[in-house]
């Protein structure tokens, strides 16, 4: 079971982020009142469906949404090691330039096939440190060290092209890149999927050997429940653009009082469970032009009462742990619904 | 046991010693050896194993889409040769279905769904006149959990979602009244949350209309889910490695690859997926196919492998004792099995 010491500081800080995309039917709100904390060494999991709004949270901390994506309000801020704090949407371009890879990196979503295929691995290595200052000799030092973590033979990887690395090692190149500048959050966007089962085992046994070695924050991006189960400190769930329940892994999996992640929960099957009665969500997603009113969720939830159909429900503390937060009407209901079934299984 | 169909009829679908070979840059590519097959009705059978291991060549050749290059397929016990009416030709074509992973790609963007549906009920004369097939296709939609159907028959593909466009793509491959459906990662795509709604109709579909059913997919959980009253056949490289009832495959593998694979796969329990036993490789590439390891082609990342066995000959697929399921590899089927070797 996890274990939380006193709480570590925090790094990275969002409160009530709001992010839209100018589309053809309107403004489409991606991201709607996100607020989360990340403390110093902790990975957080956002979890979801595909157009919850996973990407253009990430997107937006670090500032590099589409032009047609704007951050409409709320606040980013950041803490160096120094003990500054950065207003991040307050960054000029040239100070976001330093700020990426030196304080915050990230390896993007389909990043896998997106390397630059005639730039050598060591011009990527050597193009990035010099943007940022590192000499030559650091880099490479540096590079090296790195690859050799991420269980890459680092000579060889440092001379080749992008083609000839398999998927598992591109993958782990780019987290070894990530990290270069060493920076104090990555954000990774969906890094395991379309990996293969042996790749995916091998990236998320480096990640965890990483982060432990060096300590760095992670948001982590998956819509696989069951790699946020093993890699997550935390895990948020996210419905429609809001987080609409966060809290530690095990409560969010044990002890979940969202009926989406009730849902979730409840669809994912687990190979080493014999047996297994599952259940899929009814419905699809709502339209982020027109979303419904009260709960996003109350259209395919089967708890649904009359509140849930006009009122949005707020934000609200779990009585057991503080740090579990959760917006829905029928957290009892929903907490006893899960406690019978794990004691089914 | 293997094959729990009444003896008396010819599987749907038998593949015998069947090799698929490409050339490549003066390379020769075998992309399946000696693939043994049987596929009875309304039965499920899984493929399952990493990228390029022949998943998708597997399927094509049990679709009837592709011809093999060494071996022998037999449909209803004949050889694809032996139909030679076209009605004969036409009914075999039917009864082999496949639903790709991208409902997007496969389905016209032009056409209405109700379209859609209707080609092929008219080109193969399911039906006859207008009232007759507008009854079937809404019959169709029904089947596929698309109700009312009339919210959908006008609509377009990309006004529909993923999780629709899938069960679209599954009702025109029952237009035909098929024997066998093909699903190649066909909910792969497809949201998690909605993923299981699209695998209990199919497996309402395999009961209602005695489909068999082969899964294709690359998700260990999903296949257990799926084919847990079937079987699970784990490829590599492009040999079968494991096959049997999926009970037994995945809760006692044999093979040393199946048993690295279910190890390496998180679970979603914080708890028991932390606490996972992890079965270290000894490489973590998979080797090419042009170059395909001698004996058994996983000797070089097994942690069990036995030098001067493992590499010298090929292990026969055989039921090792002490299991159910069928398992090629040498050390298991030595009188003490994978035990002697410290596992
Ligand atoms: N450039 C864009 N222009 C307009 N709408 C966009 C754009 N990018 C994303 N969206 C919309 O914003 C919403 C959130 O998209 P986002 O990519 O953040 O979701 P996601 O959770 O990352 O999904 P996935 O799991 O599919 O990656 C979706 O409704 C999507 O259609
Ligand atoms: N027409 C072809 N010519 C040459 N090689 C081919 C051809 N078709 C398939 N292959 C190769 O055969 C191997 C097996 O391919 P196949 O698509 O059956 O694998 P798969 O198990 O379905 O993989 P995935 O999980 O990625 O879908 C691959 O290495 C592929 O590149
Ligand atoms: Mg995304
Ligand atoms: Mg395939």
């Amino acid at each position: 079971m996890t274990v939380t010491p006193a709480a570590p500081e925090v790094v990275l800080s969002v409160r009530n982020l709001c992010i839209s995309y100018l589309t053809r039917r309107g403004r489409l709100r991606a991201v709607n009142k996100v607020s989360f904390d990340l403390h110093a060494g902790e990975t957080l999991a956002l979890i979801g469906e595909s157009g919850c709004g996973k990407s253009t949270i990430n997107l937006g901390l670090i500032r590099l949404l589409p032009p047609t994506g704007t951050i409409d309000s709320g606040e980013i801020v950041y803490r160096r090691r120094d003990g500054q704090t950065v207003d991040v949407r307050g960054l000029t371009t040239g100070q976001l330039r330093q700020f990426l890879w030196r304080e915050c990196s990230m390896v993007f979503q389909g990043a896998l096939n997106s390397l630059n295929p005639v730039i050598k691995i060591s011009s990527m290595i050597y193009d990035t440190a010099a943007a940022h200052g590192m000499d030559k000799k650091e880099a490479r030092d540096r590079a090296l060290d790195l690859f050799q973590k991420v269980r890459l033979d680092p000579r060889r990887v440092f001379n080749a092209y992008p083609h000839e690395l398999s998927g598992g090692m591109r993958q782990r190149t780019l987290l070894a890149t990530a990290l270069l500048l060493r920076p104090q959050v990555v954000l990774m966007d969906e890094p395991t999927t379309a990996v293969d089962i042996l790749t995916q085992r091998s990236i998320i046994d480096v990640l965890k050997r990483l982060r432990e070695e060096l300590n760095f924050s992670v948001i982590f991006i998956s819509h696989d429940l069951a790699v946020a189960a093993e890699i997550a400190d935390t895990v948020a769930t996210m419905y429609a653009g809001e987080i609409i329940e966060m809290g530690p892994v095990a409560e969010v999996f044990y002890r979940p009082r969202h009926a989406y992640t009730l849902g979730l929960l409840e669809a994912a099957p687990r190979l080493s469970v014999g047996r297994e009665e599952l259940h899929s969500i009814p419905g699809s997603p709502p339209d982020l032009v027109e979303p419904p009113p009260g709960c996003r969720f109350h259209l395919r939830c089967r708890f649904a009462t009359d509140e849930c159909r006009t009122t949005p429900p707020p934000l609200t503390t779990a009585p057991e742990d503080e740090r579990h937060t959760v917006a829905c009407y029928h957290t009892a209901t929903i907490l006893k619904t899960r406690q019978e079934e794990l004691a089914r299984d | 046991m293997i094959n729990p169909a009444p003896a008396a009829a010819a599987p749907l679908v038998a593949l015998r010693h069947v090799y698929q070979t490409y050339k490549k840059d003066n390379h020769l590519l075998r992309v399946l050896q000696d693939i043994n097959l049987e596929i009875h009705p309304n039965e499920i059978l899984c493929l399952v194993g990493e990228s390029g291991c022949g998943k998708t060549t597997t399927g094509k050749i049990i679709a009837g889409l592709l011809t093999h290059t060494e071996g022998e397929v037999l449909f209803k016990g004949r050889p694809p040769a032996s139909y030679t009416g076209a009605r004969e030709r036409a009914d075999l074509r039917r009864t082999l279905q496949i639903v790709h992973q991208d409902p997007f790609a496969s389905l016209n963007p032009a056409h209405t769904i109700g379209q859609i549906l209707s080609y092929p009920l008219q080109r193969h004369g399911m039906v006859s006149g207008r009232a007759a097939l507008r009854r079937r296709i809404w019959e169709l939609l029904t089947l596929v959990d698309l109700t009312p159907p009339g919210d959908v028959v006008n609509k377009y593909p990309h006004q529909l979602s993923g999780g629709q466009r899938q069960r679209v793509s599954i009702a025109r491959a029952l237009t035909v009244q098929p024997g066998l459906i093909v699903a190649d990662e066909a909910v792969s795509m497809v949201d998690v949350s909605i993923r299981i709604g699209i695998l209990k109709m199919l497996h309402r579909l395999r009961e209602e209309l005695r489909l068999a059913i082969v899964f294709i997919t690359h998700d260990l959980a999903l296949a257990k889910y799926f084919a847990w009253e079937g079987r699970i056949a784990v490829m590599y490289l492009g040999r079968i490695v494991e096959i049997g009832p999926t009970p037994q495959v995945i809760g006692q593998p044999a093979h040393p690859y199946t048993r690295a694979l279910l190890a390496a796969v998180p679970e979603a329990d914080p708890d028991l997926t932390r606490h996972k036993q992890q079965i270290p490789l000894r490489s973590e590439d998979i080797p090419a196919l042009a170059a395909i390891p001698p004996g058994c082609a996983f000797h070089p990342r097994c942690p069990f492998h036995v030098p001067g066995l493992c590499d010298a000959s090929l292990p026969p697929l055989a039921v090792p004792a002490g299991f159910q399921q069928q398992a090629a590899c040498l050390p298991l089927h030595q009188p003490e099995g994978l035990r002697r070797y410290g596992t």
